[in-house]
């Protein structure tokens, strides 16, 4: 691996628009003239189970899996889920986390007990962890299914590339008549992990 | 700037396919190839593409299009290939005519598959040439190779694929000509001794195979795919596939002999690479393939304790065995997984038609034998309403064997339609000829659902969107000769329960027909919203059995056993399957 590879793993809950959030990255990272390498688990988990994407880029990039203890962002969709990819994340990796709980089915049909301190558990794992609460800023906006897009404006501060270029990579990939409340979204998220 | 293009190794088939001139393609969906034949799609206008009702059948066409001398592509995944494996066996010996690639989608680690086959075997055994990419780009280069080399061997070719490549996106050159291809087309001349493989003119067949696999091993040696990168040569490494890239990652600084063309075995090639080091490490994913073949040849193969020939390659499997073999490297401190949280399995969708059906076999403590799709989700707790679940439509066969061992107590197969239509026919009229008793329900959603929502004989449509017939499973059925022929709503809980228990208690077969459109193909996702009141609701915990993702956790009851329900809004759609499990009237539609 050279010193110059980013790795960045996706976590969250299927249908929380992860997939696209690593398309929009990799293509922006693509269009910086990097290499790239985005690599997603889906199939069974689409059915709101755990998902998982990869986005490596960097001068060559060959494994499109990130080894554990190797992603220098691990971007969490729900909290549950930034505790079960913890092995992911490097000793000095950044971690974003989305404010938002979602009970797995396991646990609201009783079968499994539920993590009861979870802020507690959460601060343990991650003491400098980000968190961006993106449904609240997407339903100020006016449209939840555009939370990812906030979450990808959060990103794009953490990972060295100009908004020009995500709103380039944003344009590419999002149909016309959605592309507005995205690049919105995508600043409200921006802005507000600077605050 | 040329726009650099992100592409799948899914997406790059389809590119190729158009680059080669490909003039047919037929598939059935299957993760992780369904992607492949959806962006084949994208290319209608030069290529005709479909969906075949099963992998057998798409593999007949893809023949028959390349006797008539077109160049044809198939595309499935790994257990499908054992679908399609009765006609392929006998093309290898007949030789193609029109170019005829196969694509294999291997899922090393079963990420979303039931084994994890390592389909290069069964690329061996029927005798067709093999392609392994590493990325998109290879794969592109590849399937367009793949065509050349199947019109000049006369022989099938395959390009196998794993998920790490079929659902990893790479950047992609497909050249500044790419256009449809025009090959100059095979002539079609019936020639029965080539074409009816009768015993008399299968035996010159054999004796051809096997030129063509001499042929082809010579070509192994010398194609381009299969490459020296020099290095190092105390270590050589021969590898193949995507995991390639995890040798490059791990292994940086040793020579590596990478094969992009690896059935028929490249014999010499390895043996002169062999020859040039000191040590031969193979790395390869699942089946020690490559292994073997060289231990055949009496060669030297580095002996190892870390174990490679199961799951998924990565590169920290790689670290592992370099420390083993070099000692050099230190394996990174990381945090373990934690393994105490609550799992998050795949769930069936809120308002999913499926749900009732399993909610009311397991009131009726009903055997059931599943089938592959959305519903094998009804396997889990805390529907628990599914036995078994062996391959597509074994589900009938299953039950009938079942019922024939002589289980005791209620049985039932469960089948989706598309699975039904893919192999669920033939297993019903089993039961009908033999005298079974077996009751087979069709879970009628009118889309392939787990692969994500392909169009199938049930739905109206074709691939490419235009109308097609609507085969109705009923008629089907009474058209078999089954007397007990029935269609039930999907969310009517009490009629459920009434034909349900009556099919499977008559004494003759049976099939029933449980209908509801997919919400989520159909976005029937909000259709209304429900509420719980709190006041009414007692926690006495039945909706939960409905293992419906929009019903959480309320309120704990005093002793902190029991929990009220609360509706979650955003999730829910409307299906009413709650109001109908709740005895106190606690549930009601607030929008």
């Amino acid at each position: 691996m050279t010193s110059k590879t980013m790795n960045v793993s996706l976590v969250g809950v299927g249908g929380q628009g992860i997939l696209l959030t690593s398309d929009i990255l990799s293509k922006t990272a693509a269009l910086a003239g990097l290499d790239v390498k985005k690599s997603e688990i889906h199939g069974m988990a689409q059915r709101g189970g755990s998902v998982i994407s990869q986005v490596r880029f960097g001068e060559k990039i060959y494994s499109p899996i990130i080894s554990d203890g190797a992603s220098n962002l691990l971007v969490s969709f729900e909290r549950l889920e930034a505790l079960r990819w913890r092995q992911l994340l490097a000793p000095d990796g950044k971690v974003l986390i989305n404010d938002l709980n979602l009970t797995p089915v396991t646990v609201s049909s009783g079968q499994q007990p539920a993590v009861t301190d979870m802020d507690a558990r959460l601060k343990a794992e991650y003491s400098s962890a980000l968190y961006i609460d993106a449904l609240s800023i997407a339903q100020a906006i006016g449209n939840t299914r555009a939370m990812n897009m906030v979450i990808a404006g959060a990103i794009s501060l953490l990972t060295p590339f100009g908004d020009d270029v995500w709103a380039q990579a944003m344009r590419e990939r999002i149909p016309a008549n959605m592309l507005d409340v995205n690049l919105i979204a995508f600043k409200a998220g921006r802005n507000a992990l600077c605050a | 700037m040329k726009q650099p293009l992100l592409l799948s190794a899914n997406e790059a088939v389809a590119w190729a396919a158009c680059k080669a001139g490909c003039a047919v393609a037929s598939a059935y969906p299957g993760t992780p190839s369904t992607e492949i034949l959806e962006n084949v799609a994208k290319f209608k206008d030069t290529i005709y593409c479909e969906w075949a009702v099963n992998e057998k059948v798409a593999m007949e066409v893809v023949i028959g299009a390349s006797i008539a001398g077109a160049r044809a592509l198939t595309a499935m995944k790994h257990v499908g290939l054992n679908v399609a494996m009765d006609p392929l066996m006998t093309y290898t010996y007949v030789g193609a005519n029109g170019g005829l690639v196969i694509i294999t989608a291997d899922d090393p680690g079963m990420h979303s598959s039931q084994n994890e086959q390592d389909s290069r075997n069964l690329v061996k055994f029927a005798r067709a040439a093999l392609f392994e990419p590493a990325d998109s780009q290879e794969t592109f280069d590849m399937v367009v190779e793949a065509f050349e080399v199947s019109e000049r061997f006369q022989v099938p070719a395959f390009v196998r694929l794993t998920t790490r490549t079929s659902h990893t996106s790479t950047i992609v050159d497909v050249g500044d000509d790419f256009g449809p291809g025009t090959p100059e087309r095979k002539p079609y001349m019936k020639d029965i001794r080539r074409y009816v493989p009768v015993p008399m003119f299968a035996r010159p067949h054999r004796l051809k195979a096997q030129e063509r696999t001499e042929a082809l091993r010579t070509f192994a040696c010398k194609t381009p795919s299969n490459r020296i990168e020099a290095g190092d040569h105390r270590l050589g490494i021969i590898t193949s596939g995507v995991t390639y890239q995890f040798v490059k990652e791990v292994f940086p600084e040793f020579t590596v002999l990478k094969l992009g063309f690896s059935n028929p075995f490249p014999s010499d090639l390895v043996k002169q690479f062999a020859a040039g080091v000191e040590r031969l490490l193979v790395i390869e994913e699942l089946d020690p393939f490559l292994e073997e073949q060289m231990r055949a040849l009496g060669l030297r193969v580095v002996e190892h304790a870390t174990e490679l020939n199961m799951f998924e390659m990565n590169p920290a499997r790689l670290l592992a065995l370099r420390k083993e073999l070099l000692g050099d490297v230190e394996l990174p401190e990381t945090r373990r997984a934690d393994a105490g949280l609550p799992t998050r399995p795949p769930v069936l969708c809120a308002g999913c038609s499926h749900r009732g059906v399993f909610y009311t076999l397991a009131r009726l403590g009903a055997t059931v034998t599943g089938d592959i799709g959305c519903y094998t989700l009804g396997a889990f707790p805390p529907l628990s309403a599914m036995d078994t679940t062996i391959c597509m439509g074994a589900c009938i066969g299953n039950a009938f064997g079942m019922e024939k061992a002589g289980i005791k107590g209620r049985l039932c197969a469960v089948i989706g339609d598309s699975t039904f239509f893919h192999s669920g026919l033939t297993g019903i009229l089993n039961v009908l000829y033999n005298g079974g008793k077996v009751t087979t329900v069709v879970l009628d959603n009118r889309i392939t659902g787990m692969t994500g929502h392909q169009e199938n004989p049930g739905s109206g449509k074709t691939l490419c969107g235009d109308p097609a017939p609507v085969t109705d499973i009923a008629e089907v059925a009474k058209a078999m000769g089954f007397k007990r022929v029935v269609t039930v709503a999907a969310y009517d809980l009490p009629e459920l329960e009434r034909v349900l228990k009556e099919e499977l208690d008559a004494p003759e077969p049976s099939v029933v027909i449980a209908g509801g459109p997919c919400r989520l193909a159909a976005k029937l996702w909000n259709l209304a919203t429900y509420g719980v009141d709190e006041a009414a609701c007692k926690a006495c915990g039945a909706c939960f059995k409905l293992g419906c993702p929009a019903i959480t956790r309320g309120a704990a009851s005093p002793d902190g056993k029991r929990f009220k329900a609360h509706v979650d809004p955003v999730q829910c759609s409307g299906c009413t399957l709650c109001i109908q499990t709740c005895k106190f009237g606690a549930i009601s539609k607030i929008r």
